[in-house]
């Protein structure tokens, strides 16, 4: 587990460059080489969510993406969602809904909530069940979690220009 | 003071104080905690579930380059003479000894700055044992040739565990009896007698955050970081393993990714502290998801409940035979066994009752605390026993509840006599809520319809102590030091909430100061829904004894008591400049009165009662066994919310849980082996598991002895959810399911069985 490699992608939009070792997945470089705590490993199999990452606009578990294969791509985390002290209509939701409790899956939500919406942005709750099935929250938000997806998509819609609030 | 609300912080719906650090991702948790200097630890688990080691082989670990050390128990007892652990029997080795008693236990552990070299390196330890007969079955358990521990040897912090010590030959680790009047006449008399037998399986709390802890030798003293719900319990253990006063040993706590009884007591704490001083330098272990389930489980359980009921559908005496399948340590299965126990009988009015509750050493992973501290175990039998009886009386079910219900102002089965809990009342508002006398869908084709309830209840944990700080700095704005844990559970926010009423102010400008034994003062723990009501008196105390000091502060400064002079220009006045501190203080002990050893009886079970009840309605296709929970209604007596919007989340979030220990999950062994630790296997709910709808609802009712009203929430919502579903199953298609998870497998099954 000795080999090692330079890598060079884009971090919450900054230039980034990493030494990684070969072995090592994306959340531990953004947790061990950048002080990014957002992205959390926990079931360690791609089942929970918890680690999710958005790469080239793509969620993915960051637990079991090889930092090797992040060179030359654009990485988004939970920590670089927010422009300064204003939050993504997603975070807004999630905070004005209380759509967590603990918090430790919260930052994964919200990634897999801002591709649905950039994907659907109005999905039926049928689709939400659907979309968000593969994070799991064990402390059992997800109802509030369903109501925060909805009103993140009025959010969104309310901001987009031509939308229907300022 | 007042005990009703004035200040318009109690009720409030307010969002929780850490919201923003939690959808931003900097929520600070110790699965963060990087120190310099620290190595990290990775257990070497035992193979086989009882067995003499005979040999444990690290020499090629110790080889691999990277690695600092690789420690066995010979190593631990270099710095911990004697180290065995534990809540209620002092019966856990940090690392086994001589013997390994489950699947998984800890045997070694390798210490490697680079985690995955530490993983390498684990992989490369051999170890050899003569393995022993194993007794896994909690029934098989009171009477098997097999003994899992050679002595008892109770921690001796519980008065009623004493008499235990030394017995020999047994695996029981506490036996716990209830006698209430003459059941042995009652059952003579008796028009019908009924007998049931209910199992519970295996499961685990899988809190996201899996169980971490790290210790940092400093000179002659030990800080630990964990993610731990008792933090002054983990004080006080590590202080007694190593002989050390309590202030050498300093346990800090973040915000918790999920607890639910697993980061109880210790876990991983007094192993890291052994650890980080044989190494000299910070030691962290992160467990693995896979390595949860064999650190502490839910207890399995078989309940036989036996009822006698008279002419009128009154049921007149209960048996109740309860067997905890406790696991190799005992961790707090003893008090589950009695505290539970108790109210084994349930929510009813039986004059004569006999209860016998047994906690059992067996060879699997140690069971514990998991959200209810066993009554979800308790409800889900004897409100199944309440149905089938109903039923084959041809009496409703609601009718036969009604009949029988116990009331405020009736001795429950410990002779302790009912107060503010309003299980009447939960029991009416689920009944409305589901239409009861209304028709009822019962379906068509291969899809049957059906709808069932449930009602439990439980006991509060006595007897436990907190202490708050308020601290009113000098501008005026306030610190609450408190070691209540909050693991998402809101706690922060509610403490906040009483502190903030008592002094007027907003509840958002009041700081929380997580639990840092060096700072904040002593708590039992955040455990059994007792911080609202514990917790929550001592916070109230501590603010009200800073309303006290700061009108004395005025009367020194000559400012009229009614007076709205900013506390900064009090300390301005008094002080000549921006300086000084009023320091508030609050302790809470609630009365209580220990069961009687021979009768199990007490005037005074418990400080308050939990009431919580569930409904549903399912659709069961009767081709494939699949159940689909179409609705399912929590409703809760929980005293007056200091918080409605948390705790309603409380209730459905406690629900879904419990959903998941109905429908889906069981720890599944095969020759000893735990085949299914991981979330691909063992498949905790998800957003596809839900019920179509989710409904919760708090009775209106007060908690005369609770801060403004207030009393626990976050166990109550689970009490009636496999029962009620049970019921409705076979209310749908006549079929009786008395062992959980129920799968599609085991409905089917029953459904061909009996014909349908």
């Amino acid at each position: 587990m000795s080999a090692t490699r330079r890598i060079r992608f884009t971090l919450n939009g900054q230039a980034a460059a990493a030494e990684i070792g070969t072995h090592e997945t994306l959340v531990e470089v953004l947790r061990d080489r950048f002080a990014l705590f957002g992205a959390r490993e926990s079931c360690s199999q791609g089942l929970c969510g918890c680690c999710t990452v958005l790469v080239d606009g793509h969620a993915v578990s960051g637990c079991l993406f090889l930092a090797a294969a992040a060179d030359g791509v654009k990485i988004q985390t939970i920590e670089g969602l927010a422009s300064g002290e204003r939050l993504d209509p997603v975070q807004e939701a999630f905070l004005e809904c209380g759509a967590f409790q603990c918090g430790f899956c919260t930052p994964g939500f919200i990634l897999m909530t801002r591709q649905l919406l950039d994907e659907n942005p109005a999905p039926s709750e049928d689709e939400i069940r659907h979309y968000l099935s593969g994070n799991l929250c064990r402390c059992g938000a997800y109802p509030e979690i369903i109501e925060a997806v909805k009103l993140a998509s009025h959010k969104v819609k309310s901001r987009t220009p031509g939308g229907a609030a300022p | 003071m007042s005990a009703t609300a004035k200040a318009g912080q109690i009720g409030r719906s307010l969002p929780r104080l850490e919201g923003r650090a939690k959808v931003t991702g900097r929520a600070e948790y110790i699965h963060n905690l990087r120190l310099p200097g620290m190595v990290h630890g990775k257990i070497f688990r035992s193979a086989v579930a009882h067995g003499r080691i005979r040999r444990v082989d690290t020499a090629a670990a110790k080889a691999l380059s990277g690695v600092f050390a690789v420690v066995t128990s010979d190593d631990i007892r270099k710095v911990i003479s004697n180290p065995y652990y534990g809540p209620a029997f002092h019966d856990q080795p940090i690392l086994a000894i001589d013997k390994v008693r489950h699947v998984g236990e800890p045997v070694a552990v390798v210490l490697a700055e680079d985690p995955h070299v530490a993983e390498e390196a684990m992989r490369l330890i051999i170890a050899e044992y003569d393995e022993l007969p194993a007794v896994t079955d909690e029934v098989e358990a009171m009477t098997s040739t097999v003994i899992v521990h050679d002595a008892l040897k109770p921690a001796g912090i519980f008065p009623d565990l004493k008499h235990l010590e030394g017995r020999k030959g047994t695996n029981v680790a506490l036996d716990f009896h209830l006698r209430r009047g003459d059941v042995k006449q009652a059952f003579a008399e008796a028009t019908h007698v009924f007998e049931h037998t209910f199992r519970t399986q295996p499961v685990m709390h899988t809190p996201l955050e899996p169980m971490v802890s790290a210790a940092e030798p400093g000179d002659g003293t030990l800080t630990i970081h964990t993610a731990s719900q008792s933090p002054s319990f983990v004080r006080m253990e590590v202080a007694r393993l190593l002989g050390w006063p309590e202030n050498r040993v300093r346990v800090k706590t973040a915000f918790l990714g999920g607890g639910f009884g697993a980061k109880l007591y210790i876990k991983l704490e007094a192993l890291v502290a052994a650890l980080a001083l044989l190494a000299r330098r910070p030691v962290k272990i992160s467990l693995a998801m896979d390595e949860q389930f064999f650190t502490i489980t839910k207890h399995p359980s078989t309940f036989r409940i036996k009822s006698a009921v008279d002419k009128d559908g009154r049921v007149t005496a209960r048996e109740c035979e309860v067997w905890w399948n406790g696991g190799a340590y005992a961790d707090v299965g003893p008090r589950v066994t009695q505290k539970s126990g108790f109210t084994a009988a349930g929510p009813y009015d039986i004059d004569n009752v006999a209860i016998d509750s047994y906690a059992l050493y067996t060879n699997r992973p140690p069971a514990g605390a998991l959200r209810g501290f066993g009554i979800p175990q308790l409800v889900w039998a004897y409100e199944s026993h309440t149905d089938m009886i109903a039923r084959a009386l041809g009496i409703d079910p609601v009718e036969f509840r009604r009949r029988n219900i116990l009331r405020d102002g009736r001795p429950q089965a410990t002779g302790t006599v009912m107060k503010d809990a309003a299980i009447d009342k939960v029991l009416d508002r689920l009944v409305q809520r589901l239409g009861w006398s209304r028709p009822f869908d019962r379906g068509q084709g291969s899809v049957k319809r059906g709808r069932g309830l449930a009602v439990g209840f439980k006991a509060s944990i006595a007897p436990t102590t907190s202490v708050a700080i308020l601290n009113l700095y000098a501008d005026g704005s306030c610190g609450l030091y408190c070691s209540t844990v909050d693991m998402g559970q809101g706690s922060d926010t509610a403490m906040a909430q009483i502190a903030a009423e008592v002094l007027d102010i907003p509840a958002e400008t009041v700081r929380v100061v997580h639990p840092d034994t060096d700072v904040t003062p002593y708590d039992m723990a955040t455990l059994g829904s007792r911080s609202t009501y514990h917790m929550g008196h001592a916070v109230k105390r501590a603010a009200e004894d800073a309303r006290v000091k700061i009108d004395a502060l005025k009367a020194d400064l000559g400012v009229p008591p009614g007076s709205n002079v900013p506390l900064a220009e009090l300390f301005r006045r008094k002080y000549g400049m921006q300086a000084g501190n009023i320091v508030g203080v609050g302790s809470f002990v609630p009365s209580y009165a220990s069961p009687d050893h021979d009768t199990g009886l007490t005037p005074n079970a418990t400080p308050f009662w939990m009431v919580g009840g569930t409904g549903a309605e399912v659709e069961v296709d009767t081709e494939t066994g699949h159940v689909r929970v179409a609705r399912l209604i929590n409703v809760a007596d929980l005293g007056t919310p200091i918080n409605p919007r948390i705790v309603e989340t409380q209730l459905s979030g406690g629900a879904i849980m419990q959903l998941g220990f109905t429908m889906q999950e069981r720890m599944e062994f095969a020759d000893g082996q735990l085949l299914n630790p991981n979330l691909a296997d063992y498949k905790i709910p998800g957003m596809r598991d839900l019920p179509a709808r989710i409904e919760s609802e708090a009775v209106d009712a007060v908690e005369r002895g609770g801060p403004f009203g207030a009393k626990g929430v976050g166990e109550t919502a689970t009490f009636g959810v496999s029962p009620a579903i049970a019921n409705a199953i076979d209310a749908a298609v006549g079929v009786r399911l008395t062992e959980l998870p129920l799968t599609p497998e085991a409905v089917y099954r029953a459904l061909r069985k009996a014909g349908r």
